[in-house]
């Protein structure tokens, strides 16, 4: 058995080593929150955040993380995640939102790093998520926002 | 196998789209003014104790749920129909919520279309009536209500924000839901005036954006979970119509997790316990295939013949007399536009539950009368017996919207064999991986196209010839009786001749299409996608030809005043070209909706193109919902341009070569321009939104390209030639 911190609890994945924490976060443990887009690491909708910093989970073994912390967009609760979803809400970013778990995880760590991007800081950050809906201009302006919330 | 058995589904219910038309008509009609509004079984459940109607459910908690009988895949269907209840009721937004209807086509049905669906950009459009109606019924009876409960004159109370009130008495509508159940249903209902819109035109908060930002749980169909649940993936024909010859299935089978390998004649699913199992295991079959009826040729083969074709007569779509005026200047071009996936976010995906005599699927459908009928029929049972749970959309882009379901039959074949083997029942979630979807067909169809266009002395248009070539989507399938006139698919040649917006003299339209064994679907915006690339970048050289202003040129040919409208908007909120860069215009009507768009580029040192800025006028109507308006113009124009840079689906020797997001590459933030919307404000009854931002920008943008490098891109996407 494969021991996780995940989401500020202790758990237990019983699939083999060699599969991805995508599959194992989805269909074992049931939280659906961490999208499949892709399976190849291409468009960023299985970000999650492994030891504080964002991987993708499809490229994720979790035969390699045993015993590492994860966290799933269903348990980002901290300050920056909070305003990353207000500012999402309020600019109405999402629309078929099927991306946005991974939009959402990767702009609350550019902010963590980056407090106040520019446009050239949030393209490059958000460079690895893909929106079909091509949600980006609001993505630009939320991101924005959300950096105004945490200042307050 | 799966058009015989929609064209027997479609046809079992004993309707052309006429009879479709006539049918809802019926019933819509029945259902606002006479007495369907009443509860019955057939309608979403409303609990005992609400007034509840096929589009409204006021409960005693006080909250109103919507029912939304369209799929919302993104585009706002959700939200703009709760606004038109919520507006006429004058609730309060903050107690709407919203709920998917089931598949019944007599209370549903599209009254554009005349099935339970959503496409066409017709979503608002054919809601705008009922939907108004039956906020404004609701609120009729519960004004009834309130009167008989206080004893006053149903003249004297108002409900505004959610509170019902005389001027003494105050209540919820929840307070009133039951009372106002057991009041008659009003014969008719006098809507609201503009001047008194609470909600439309202004503002209405999106019903589905805080779920979208905590993980979207419970929302879309890949995320089904439930007990029991098993998983399939199929191995399918490398070549689109190979058919399955021999399986070797022992290695998958011995795979941990696998719990059975489903043949069937075209493919073979494994079923597994887990979605990463089942991919693992479909890995280990090896299959031999059988080619003998597939398409084996590839895109140069196609593309040989489609080129030839445009040295031949076509089927005539516009005839025009041939200009006597002297030809000073003369225009030839030939077009290519590539297939393309439509790739949304959320891969396909269908959950079934079927025990012999009862079958339900999950999944963001779109078409839900198909996917009951066929499911059905694959199952062998009465489409009364098949419940279709519709989730939302993790984006379609027309994707979903499958005139032959295959993808429900998919399921619906895997859970009849998995009955078959195992007698008893079990939820199968079936899963397509992305590259499942990018090279499982139902593409943009490939087009060429060629145009002759000429201008006389004086700089005006005297002829133009144009000549088309793609396959037709509806062609072959249960649509065709009713998309294809004389020969011509309506889905190639949309938005030219007499489709257009343009009074052009001399334009002659006519149309090949060749029969190819690619499945071809509508592709966000479908013909308008390559036909108005030609028609605004051939605009932008004539009136570079004729040595006039590109706007000035366009208007002399725009009869229509609102296309006038927007361009006219759009070219004044643009302003001056910043310095560096080049412009481009292009406008277009689609789907009855006008935008414009103007494009300002700059070409990068490696000589690749970055559109840094779009300026968009969009006249649809009553702008239902602004902020979703701008929302829709920013992600159809998002997606167009993202056609333009760098998509394209290629075969060789019948096998596609592209597989997922990193060779098919859509737009990321980096291409992403900045985007101003302007809306006209129009009374005009409103048209659609979902799609009517796509067209414009390719044109818009080779057009400011051709401006910087003196060449028109007539041979897409912009990345084979160094561009992107």
């Amino acid at each position: 058995m494969i021991k996780l911190n995940l989401n500020g609890e202790p758990r237990e994945i019983a699939a083999s080593a060699d599969t991805p924490l995508l599959w194992a976060l989805r269909d074992e443990l049931g939280l659906t929150g961490t999208k499949f887009g892709c399976g190849v690491a291409s468009c960023g909708a299985c970000t999650v955040n492994v030891n504080g910093a964002l991987v993708r989970s499809c490229q994720t073994f979790v035969g390699d993380i045993d015993g590492a912390t994860v966290t799933t967009i269903e348990g980002a609760q901290d300050a920056t995640t909070e305003a990353v979803r207000a500012a999402w809400v309020e600019l109405e970013v999402p629309q078929c939102g099927y991306c946005q778990s991974g939009q959402i995880l990767s702009a609350a760590a550019l902010l963590r790093d980056t407090p106040k991007p520019t446009d050239d800081d949030i393209d490059t950050a958000m460079d690895g998520n893909l929106c079909r809906c091509a949600t980006y201009a609001r993505i630009r302006k939320a991101i924005h926002r959300a950096s105004e919330i945490v200042e307050g | 196998m799966l058009n015989r058995i929609i064209s027997q589904a479609v046809s079992a219910r004993g309707t052309t789209r006429r009879g479709f038309l006539k049918m809802s008509a019926g019933a819509a009609g029945g259902l606002i003014l006479g007495g369907a509004l009443l509860p019955t079984a057939a309608t979403a459940q409303g609990g005992p104790d609400s007034l509840a109607t096929p589009f409204v459910h006021i409960r005693p908690d006080n909250t109103v749920v919507v029912i939304v009988k369209h799929l919302d895949k993104g585009q706002g269907t959700a939200t703009g129909l709760a606004t038109l209840i919520a507006d006429e009721l004058d609730a309060d937004a903050a107690q709407v919520t919203t709920q998917f209807a089931p598949a019944n086509t007599g209370l549903y049905a599209n009254t554009l279309l005349g099935v339970q669906g959503t496409g066409g950009s017709t979503a608002m459009p054919n809601s705008w009536q009922q939907y108004r109606e039956a906020g404004a019924t609701a609120r009729a009876m519960l004004v009834a209500a309130a009167a008989k409960t206080w004893g006053v004159d149903p003249a004297s109370i108002t409900i505004s924000n959610g509170e019902i009130t005389d001027g003494a008495n105050k209540a919820t509508l929840g307070d009133m839901a039951v009372a106002a159940a057991k009041q008659s249903v009003p014969d008719s209902v006098t809507l609201k005036s503009p001047d008194q819109w609470v909600y439309i035109g202004k503002s209405f908060p999106r019903v589905d954006v805080a779920r979208k930002t905590q993980g979207a749980t419970g929302m879309f169909g890949m995320d089904v979970a439930m007990e029991g649940l098993m998983y399939a993936v199929s191995l399918r024909s490398p070549r689109f119509g190979g058919a399955l010859a021999g399986l070797d299935d022992a290695e998958a089978r011995a795979m941990p997790g696998v719990i059975d390998v489903i043949r069937l004649p075209d493919r073979a699913a494994v079923i597994a316990e887990s979605t990463w199992q089942a991919i693992q295991a479909r890995d280990a079959l090896s299959a031999e295939w059988d080619f003998s009826q597939a398409e084996n040729r590839g895109t140069e083969e196609l593309r040989a013949e489609y080129t030839a074709l445009l040295d031949e007569d076509g089927i005539v779509f516009e005839n025009a007399a041939v200009s006597q005026v002297e030809e000073v200047k003369v225009i030839e071009a030939d077009y290519f536009f590539p297939y393309l996936a439509h790739t949304p976010m959320e891969p396909i995906d269908v959950t079934v539950l079927f025990d012999g005599a009862e079958a339900t699927f999950w999944t963001g459908s779109q078409i839900q009368t198909l996917d009951q009928n066929i499911g059905a029929q694959v199952l062998g049972i009465d489409p009364g017996s098949v419940k279709i749970e519709t989730l939302w959309g993790g984006g379609s882009f027309g994707r979903r919207a499958i005139y032959d379901s295959h993808y429900v039959a998919e399921a619906a074949m895997i859970a009849q064999a998995w009955l078959q083997t195992h007698g008893q029942a079990r939820p199968i979630k079936l899963v397509w991986t992305r590259e499942d979807d990018v090279r499982g067909g139902y593409y943009r169809p490939m087009h060429m196209h060629r145009v002759r266009a000429s201008l006389d002395v004086d700089g005006n248009i005297t002829s133009w010839e144009q000549r088309v070539v793609g396959q037709g989507i509806a062609i072959g399938t249960a649509f065709e009786q009713f998309m294809v006139s004389g020969g011509v698919d309506a889905s190639s040649v949309e938005g030219l001749g007499q489709h257009s917006a343009y009074t052009i003299p001399g334009w002659s339209v006519d149309v090949h299409h060749p029969r190819v064994g690619v499945p071809v679907l509508w592709w966000r915006s479908v013909g308008h996608t390559h036909t108005a690339y030609v028609v605004e970048t051939i605009m932008d050289e004539l009136a570079e030809a004729a040595e006039a202003d590109p706007v000035e040129f366009r208007l002399r040919y725009l009869t229509d005043p609102r296309a006038r409208g927007v361009l006219e908007l759009a070219a004044e909120k643009a302003g001056k070209i910043p310095d560096g860069l080049t412009r481009g215009i292009a406008v277009h009507k689609s789907f009855g909706s006008y935008v414009a768009e103007i494009a300002d580029v700059r070409i990068r040192q490696d000589g690749t193109v970055k559109v840094e800025h779009v300026t968009c006028a969009v006249d649809c109507g009553v702008p239902i919902n602004p902020s979703n308006i701008e929302a829709q113009i920013e992600g159809g124009l998002g997606y167009g341009l993202s056609a333009i840079l760098r998509e394209e689906i290629t075969m060789t020797e019948g096998e596609v070569n592209q597989s997922n997001f990193y060779d098919y590459t859509p737009l990321r933030i980096t291409d992403m321009p900045q985007v101003d919307v302007h809306i006209v404000q129009s009374t005009e009854a409103p048209t659609g939104i979902g799609e009517p931002g796509t067209p414009p920008i390719g044109p818009a943008v080779a057009n400011a390209v051709r401006r910087a490098t003196g060449k028109t891109v007539r041979d897409l996407p912009f990345s084979n030639h160094g561009l992107a």
